[in-house]
């Protein structure tokens, strides 16, 4: 086994051999533009594109018309919300989000509001799910679009997204899914759930990094206006030469996904339990943060408390995993994430993200576990609240000085 | 973030780890520090009837840099007389441990530590 153990997961995968086999051809050897129509070299590289086009449509139950590539997840977010925003905000300037959703989103909104769109941002119970009762009692009859993300990146959390997809069909309100997290690690079926434009991310499920895709659905039909402008590919809708390579990538990796849906959420939730109650087993004020159940597969987030989040980061720096605190990155705010679950500063940061995936082994599991017990119980003895709340001490009634 | 070999050093083997009775008429203790800002340093001192610092101890919740500048502290204050102790700057603990300017506070924290640990020793003796 090789050290740092991989286990970030929900930031990006490792490209799968088989996808990067995959690839390789289209670098050198099958060189076309998929838009050239004059040789064969465009034409084969068009005929990989529609291959993959293909494998990613059938992953969400949707038609590969309806699948428009773009970089990546980011800018399908920002094409989903602007974009719609763009052709429905002439008499509908109500946007519904969370506080809950990826940075992307989130700034998308804000930049809509600084153009005159009035923006709800509902918050999440302590699970991390939103109440349903909340979004409906949000929506208004200028109401243009709902967006929620399907699974969370930082607490793995899984909305209802069936059953808000009902709710904005009801409304007659577009509905866009952020599911960057969950294409290809669970069932998703767009008619079903009644999606009109979903972010899509190839990275996240062992495919290249640099692509992504949006679905658009074209009955009834989701209007979204391009944010960039050019020769018009993608059915007008997202301008730009399309990189033949990360597609036959991207197009694998789906393809692969969805023929071992099954066996890796299986394998994953067996992975993600034994992690959870091991070291909740073994060790006091450990808790998991967001649903305990309805979360991905591969995610794991955890509160120690009494113990700095950063520090621990540094003392199992064998495991490579995200602090659900921002310290590291020197604006000493804890992750507007956690803290839309209730969490306090102090739990929020001592929070870590552990994200185990399709490569992860039984041995990394077991060397994690054990790298952190070892580690919180060494950082609680040079704890001065550890050692307060050994003593007795409620520490919510200790005068702080605040710094 | 990369920290440098002397605050691995000082994270990975802390000098000084543990407590000493705060009841103690020798013992002066300074806490510092919330938990909400992701810092508490605890530190104490051990004085002599010579008024020379004979042993010190810290216990911290903090980051990488948090514990190194408290594990420096007590290093820097064994051996040392009250008003030699009263004189030990941040940037003291900056500069031997090369902290990054985020982590200045860190320092900042250690010397607040000192200074409150001598307080609560010298409010002992007066009492």
């Amino acid at each position: 086994m090789k050290t740092p153990v991989y286990l970030d997961y929900q930031a990006t995968t490792p490209t799968d051999p088989r996808v990067v086999e995959a690839m390789a051809p289209y670098w050198f050897e099958k060189p076309g533009n998929p838009h050239s129509r004059t040789h064969a070299f465009g034409w084969e590289a068009e005929e990989a594109v529609e291959t993959a086009r293909a494998n990613i449509a059938k992953v969400i139950g949707a038609d590969p018309k309806e699948i428009i590539f773009t970089s990546g997840a980011t800018e399908s977010n920002n094409m989903a919300i602007k974009g719609a925003a763009e052709f429905y905000g002439t008499d509908k300037k109500h946007i519904i989000t969370v506080v809950t959703e990826h940075k992307c989103v989130l700034d998308s909104c804000r930049h809509l509001s600084e153009q005159g769109f009035d923006i709800t941002y509902l918050g999440v119970e302590e699970d991390g799910l939103l109440d349903l009762q909340k979004l409906k009692d949000a929506l208004r009859d200028d109401t243009m679009m709902v967006s929620v993300m399907h699974a969370n990146n930082e607490i793995g959390v899984i909305q209802d997204i069936k059953a808000i997809g009902a709710i904005c069909r009801e409304a007659g309100v577009k509905f866009h899914t952020d599911a960057a997290q969950s294409f290809g690690k669970i069932a998703i079926d767009v008619n079903d759930m009644n999606v009109d434009v979903m972010s899509i991310s190839s990275h996240k499920i062992y495919g290249p990094m640099g692509v992504g895709a949006l679905y658009v659905r074209r009955k009834p039909r989701m209007r979204v206006r391009p944010i960039i402008s050019g020769g018009g590919q993608e059915r007008g809708m997202r301008s730009g030469t399309l990189p033949t390579p990360l597609l036959v990538g991207f197009g694998k990796a789906a393809e692969l996904a969805l023929a071992e849906m099954a066996a890796e959420d299986k394998r994953l939730t067996q992975m993600r339990d034994k992690i959870i109650h091991t070291i909740q087993d073994k060790i006091p004020h450990v808790f998991l943060n967001g649903h305990a159940t309805k979360r991905l597969a591969g995610n794991i987030n955890l509160s120690f408390a009494y113990v700095e989040g950063e520090s621990l980061m540094m003392a199992i720096k064998d495991l490579a995993v995200s602090s659900g605190s921002a310290c590291t990155s020197a604006s000493l705010e804890p992750s507007y994430v956690l803290r839309a679950l209730g969490l306090s500063d102090d739990m929020a940061h001592t929070s870590i993200r552990l994200g185990i995936g399709r490569f992860t082994t039984d041995e990394e599991v077991d060397f994690a576990i054990e790298t952190i017990l070892a580690n919180v119980e060494k950082l609680r003895e040079m704890s001065p609240l550890w050692e307060m709340v050994q003593e007795g001490v409620d520490l919510s009634t200790v005068q702080w000085a605040e710094h | 973030m990369a920290y440098s070999d002397k605050v691995m050093d000082h994270y990975s083997n802390p000098r000084n780890v543990g407590s000493l009775n705060k009841a103690d008429s020798h013992v002066g203790t300074g806490m510092v520090g919330a938990p909400a800002c992701g810092d508490v340093m605890k530190l104490q001192i051990q004085v002599s009837d010579t008024g020379v610092i004979e042993d010190a101890k810290f216990k911290t919740f903090g980051c990488g840099s948090a514990i190194a500048s408290s594990s420096l502290a007590t290093e820097m204050l064994k051996g040392k007389t009250l008003d030699q102790a009263t004189e030990i700057k941040n940037s003291d603990i900056a500069e031997e441990l090369a902290l990054p300017p985020v982590k200045i506070h860190c320092s900042v924290l250690a010397e607040d530590a000192i200074k409150a640990a001598i307080d609560d020793y010298k409010s002992k003796q007066g009492a």
